[in-house]
């Protein structure tokens, strides 16, 4: 009985590392599927996996629009300071106060990428892009406005 | 046709015929020992850059691709790296005994380089215990690792030594025992011997299955004595830093790595010389043509493709499996191999006495 256990064990042993063996041996002799990206040379044509994270960006339509309200909702999932959103009044054409965003400013060199701000956001109204050559000379250059200059919201966008 | 043998021939006449005895004898054994450190470079150079390479494409990387053409540089340029680097002595480090250390494993592993057959009549000394020779020189490597653990006054270098200890006295039993079981076929210990007996046939096919089951367990053991991955623990880079080489650095250090490549080769050499015929061609029973095709390629190709062949597979045990706990490490040798080991040799034995091989 012990042997039969002890020969068994000995037999799945060796079967187990032949199965890893055998994966490792299907990799180098299929080396044509090289995961590797040779940065700076391939620059022109260099594909990110979707899911990378880069920095925040806001996305702006043809007329300058942007879908951000002012809700703030980022600027507390935000876990170390790094979206401060200075908002603003509008006035609409009924003569009501709206809320509405003056500057979403983004320190990039505070932020840590991780996508806390994109997921808390209710009317996506900003993303990460793929972007991710970021040094400069200057710190002061890090700190972004997000919304472009003379921006205003969607419309129907709550 | 080009050997090496005559090559070794030809300089013999002509230093026997232009100096007396004694001076010739001088110069050829400086030739002889220019040629091993010559090798040592060469395989440095070239099993540094297999392993990177091999590595790379197990894991679907590209490699060192930058230095030379297709990167074949990169261990060259390494090297230079190397040799122009600080060689620092810790303080509180025994300076004698840590100085020492590297270049006890380099002379091991030129000791070992002496009874290996590369060609057809081309081998520095056929003693006619060679391979009792072989398994036992090996067994010096264990204290240069200990020598650098102990000396460089570092508790993971000194860890890192301990362990390697403990595997390679234990698994020497193992390598012994394959070792054994080719030796109670051939019924001699001398290298050319084994090979001349592998003239119809290389011992893993001739010796059926207790000769395979011998060469798996002489590879596990030899990965292990070489304390290369799956059997790293001297090393360990994640636990240990570097374990026993910790503390060197610049040539000592390369010292080091350059002698655990050359013992990988040796490794090899002797279990292509046991089990794969050495440098004795491909031949099948009477296939007379088909033999004689075989013997067309020069012998010391036939070697250094077997042996290279080996390090692939040692090459491709290091990036498949994960390193193995002290525990794990001691309960394999001495719960599984060395029973097997008993046992295969004892079939071996019989299997040898009754003339059942081919």
């Amino acid at each position: 009985m012990f042997l039969k256990d002890y020969i068994k064990e000995v037999y799945g042993a060796v079967k187990s590392l032949v199965v890893g063996m055998r994966r490792t041996g299907y990799y180098f002799t299929h080396h044509k599927e090289i995961i590797t990206e040779q940065y700076p040379d391939n620059r022109a044509t260099l594909k990110l996996a979707d899911r990378f994270k880069g920095e925040v960006v806001m996305p702006h339509d043809e007329n300058n629009e942007h879908r951000c309200t002012g809700c703030t909702a980022c600027e507390l999932a935000c876990p170390n300071g790094t979206i401060k959103v200075v908002t603003k009044f509008d006035i609409t054409p009924e003569g009501k106060k709206k809320k509405a965003i003056d500057k979403l400013v983004y320190h990039l060199e505070l932020c840590t990428m991780c996508n806390l701000c994109v997921t808390a956001c209710p009317s996506d109204a900003i993303k990460m892009a793929q972007t991710f050559e970021h040094s400069v000379y200057d710190r002061s250059k890090l700190t972004k406005i997000l919304n472009n200059p003379g921006s205003k919201i969607m419309e129907g966008v709550e | 046709m080009w050997s090496l043998s005559q090559i070794a021939g030809s300089i013999h006449e002509w230093l026997s015929t232009t100096f007396n005895p004694t001076i010739a004898l001088i110069l050829e054994m400086v030739i002889a020992g220019v040629a091993i450190i010559g090798l040592f470079a060469v395989l440095g150079l070239v099993l540094v850059i297999m392993e990177r390479k091999v590595a790379a494409w197990i894991q679907i990387r590209l490699g060192p691709n930058r230095v030379g053409p297709k990167g074949l540089l990169q261990s060259a340029a390494d090297t230079v790296k190397l040799l122009v680097k600080e060689g620092m002595t810790p303080d509180g480090a025994d300076k004698f005994l840590f100085n020492l250390a590297p270049f006890v494993a380099m002379i091991v592993a030129m000791l070992l380089m002496a009874p290996i057959a590369f060609a057809k009549d081309f081998q520095l000394w056929d003693l006619n215990i060679g391979v009792l020779y072989v398994s036992s020189v090996s067994s010096i490597m264990v204290i240069s690792i200990l020598m650098a653990g102990w000396s460089s006054n570092n508790k993971y270098s000194l860890m890192g030594a301990m362990r390697s200890g403990a595997q390679i006295v234990s698994y020497e039993l193992s390598a012994g025992l394959a070792i054994l079981s080719i030796v109670v076929l051939t019924g001699s210990l001398q290298i050319s011997e084994i090979v001349q007996s592998q003239a119809n046939g290389w011992w893993l096919f001739k010796g059926h299955i207790p000769a395979i089951i011998a060469f798996v367990i002489f590879m596990i053991a030899v990965t292990a004595e070489t304390n290369r991955a799956p059997f790293d623990l001297a090393e360990a880079e994640s636990e240990l830093t570097a374990g026993f080489h910790t503390e060197y650095s610049g040539m000592k250090f390369a010292l080091f790595f350059l002698s655990e490549y050359v013992n990988v080769f040796i490794v090899c050499a002797i279990g292509a010389t046991l089990f794969l015929g050495g440098w004795m061609p491909f031949h099948i029973g009477n296939w007379e043509a088909f033999n004689h095709i075989m013997d067309y390629i020069p012998s010391s190709i036939w070697f250094f493709g077997k042996t290279f062949f080996l390090i692939f597979l040692i090459m491709w045990f290091r990036w498949t499996f994960p390193r193995l706990r002290i525990d794990q490490l001691l309960n394999l040798e001495w719960k599984y191999l060395l029973p097997i080991s008993m046992v295969n040799l004892l079939l071996m034995t019989a299997l040898a006495i009754l003339g059942w091989h081919f």
